[in-house]
């Protein structure tokens, strides 16, 4: 077994008293990327959210349970520092329209306070653009707002900058559900690329996605974790019957 | 059929009848206006006298005193209302408190701007007077600042309700994007709420000077009424509004209630100009958020 940087305890998660999550209990190995599939409303998306405590955003959210990164409890940490150790992607590219590409790249460090040189800067950017195989198309304009690019290069723009800030832990919420699909295969090698360098929670209602890009896959259902396994056992072999009929297209 | 019909046509008659309001409103002030126009000309803007008796009238300390009072309200006004809107589209997050203040603010609006003049004159005017004395200026106690910060107080409900309106505007996803980067409440409003919102709040300070100008009462109990330049923001003054208010039941003459029209009518464009702007302003930035 693989040692794990996050590791989730009997996390149990509801909003407004409406349970989304029931005792779910689960690791990710380090440098390794990990599905988490389910229909639609089966608790994906809070899932991650409640990784980087993203989910306190919404006053009625309560948690439970425990999400440990590198052996510490995120919910005894400072959401703040917490949320610079775990980056974050979301469905929709979401670029600061208001800010350059470059300004976009740098923001968690401009956004959080943090003062670099000038060398520093220009360092972190190239590197994090690179990282996230921009680098060549916008390298002559990083000074321009960022909105005029595609959906998919905002989308690794957001990656870029969710990236910079060097995180232990990158989560991708559908990262590809509002791109078109030439973009989506770019991303996903991009994101296959990536795990080299961070651990990597990636959801997806896409089940080829699932398996093309990652080495253990989660089942949701309903709130429960139905089944997690290498994903090329959960696809082949799934030990649940629900999971097979998910699987197989029966629903979702 | 035929009932549909003739309520689309009620419908569009009211429409229209707003319409010819309007222009009837806008031909009645050039009508009536002619006499002084055709007097002073361009004098009568850039005129600093205002006496009945020698039947001169030139408006410019009321331009002034216009001006003065509603940028100064403005200036004052601004940063409670941009900070109630912020505490209110960030800070807040509990429905009811938000809800209190929320109708807080709607009562502000809705108290009657006599009742404005009234606190300014027993509350306002001898504090200011008391400042006045302390720093040595002559006491008046009612004057620009006085009337400036009664509007301040009047504007503030106002502005405040579009600024909500305006951070409302800010999509959610880009703050949280923010937030995911690990940046705090203060980091999200200053880095990435506010610089999204600059045009919309510029459009409503336009706005709101557009309400600033023409309030009537409150600041004609406490400006003073003198149609001399003021000589500083503490001497007392006039503001086109005020000056109608007092003067059009005794105008003496048909060119002074002329006069008086005339400076109706440049009340009234300018008011539209600074509502169409503001307006474009805001839709503008409403439009780019879509």
């Amino acid at each position: 077994m693989e040692s794990s940087v996050l590791e989730i305890k009997n996390l149990s998660a509801s909003f407004n008293g409406n349970s989304i999550l029931k005792d779910i209990t689960l690791s990710f190995p380090k440098n390794k990327l990990t599905a988490i599939m389910g229909p639609s409303g089966c608790g994906k998306t809070t899932l991650v959210r409640c990784i980087n405590r993203m989910h306190e955003l919404v006053p009625s959210a309560a948690v439970s349970g425990s999400v440990l990164l590198n052996g510490q409890d995120v919910y005894q940490m400072n959401p703040i520092q917490v949320r610079r150790k775990i980056g974050m992607v979301f469905q929709r590219p979401n670029p600061f329209p208001t800010m350059s590409i470059y300004d976009n790249v740098i923001a968690g460090y401009k956004l959080t306070g943090i003062k670099l040189s000038k060398q520093e800067k220009d360092r972190i950017v190239e590197e994090s653009l690179k990282k996230a195989a921009l680098w060549n198309e916008v390298k002559d304009c990083l000074h321009q707002k960022g909105t005029f690019l595609s959906g998919g290069q905002q989308q690794r723009l957001c990656i870029a900058r969710a990236l910079e800030m060097s995180p232990e832990v990158l989560l991708l919420d559908e990262p590809t559900s509002a791109i078109d699909p030439k973009a989506i295969q770019k991303i996903e090698e991009l994101i296959v690329e990536l795990k080299k360098t961070v651990t990597i929670v990636i959801v997806t209602h896409n089940i080829a996605q699932a398996a093309r890009v990652s080495d253990y896959a989660v089942f949701l259902y309903l709130g429960e974790l139905v089944e997690c396994d290498q994903t090329e056992k959960l696809f082949t072999v799934p030990k649940d019957k629900r999971t097979e009929e998910y699987l197989s297209g029966k629903f979702g | 059929m035929r009932s549909d019909t003739f309520f689309r046509l009620l419908l569009f008659l009211s429409g229209v009848f707003l319409l010819i309001l309007l222009s009837a409103i806008f031909i009645t002030l050039c009508l009536s206006s002619l006499p002084s126009l055709r007097s002073f000309g361009l004098f009568f803007v850039i005129g600093r006298s205002w006496n009945p008796i020698s039947k001169k009238f030139g408006a410019c300390p009321f331009l002034i005193g216009t001006f003065l009072t509603s940028t100064a309200a403005l200036l004052i006004s601004l940063p409670f209302s941009l900070s109630i809107s912020i505490l209110l589209g960030e800070y807040l997050n509990n429905r009811f408190f938000s809800a209190v203040f929320k109708s807080v603010i709607e009562l502000l609006a809705g108290i009657p701007s006599v009742i404005y003049g009234f606190w300014g004159l027993f509350v306002l005017v001898p504090i200011v007077r008391w400042v006045e004395l302390k720093i040595h200026a002559a006491p008046y106690g009612v004057g620009l600042l006085a009337a400036s910060l009664v509007l301040s107080i009047m504007i503030i409900p106002y502005s405040a309700f579009l600024s909500i309106e305006i951070l409302k505007l800010v999509p959610p996803e880009i703050k949280e994007a923010a937030y995911s980067l690990g940046a705090t409440r203060y980091e999200v409003v200053k880095f990435v709420a506010l610089p999204y919102s600059y045009s919309g709040i510029f459009g409503g300070v336009l706005l709101a000077f557009g309400r600033a100008l023409g309030e009537t009462m409150a600041v004609t109990m406490v400006i003073g009424n003198s149609d001399f330049l003021p000589k500083s923001f503490l001497s007392p003054g006039n503001t086109i509004a005020s000056v109608i208010a007092n003067e059009f039941t005794e105008a003496a003459g048909r060119l002074h209630l002329s006069s008086l029209i005339e400076l109706g009518l440049i009340l009234f464009v300018l008011t539209a100009v600074t509502n169409i702007l503001g307006d474009f302003v805001v839709k503008r930035m409403s439009f780019q958020g879509s």
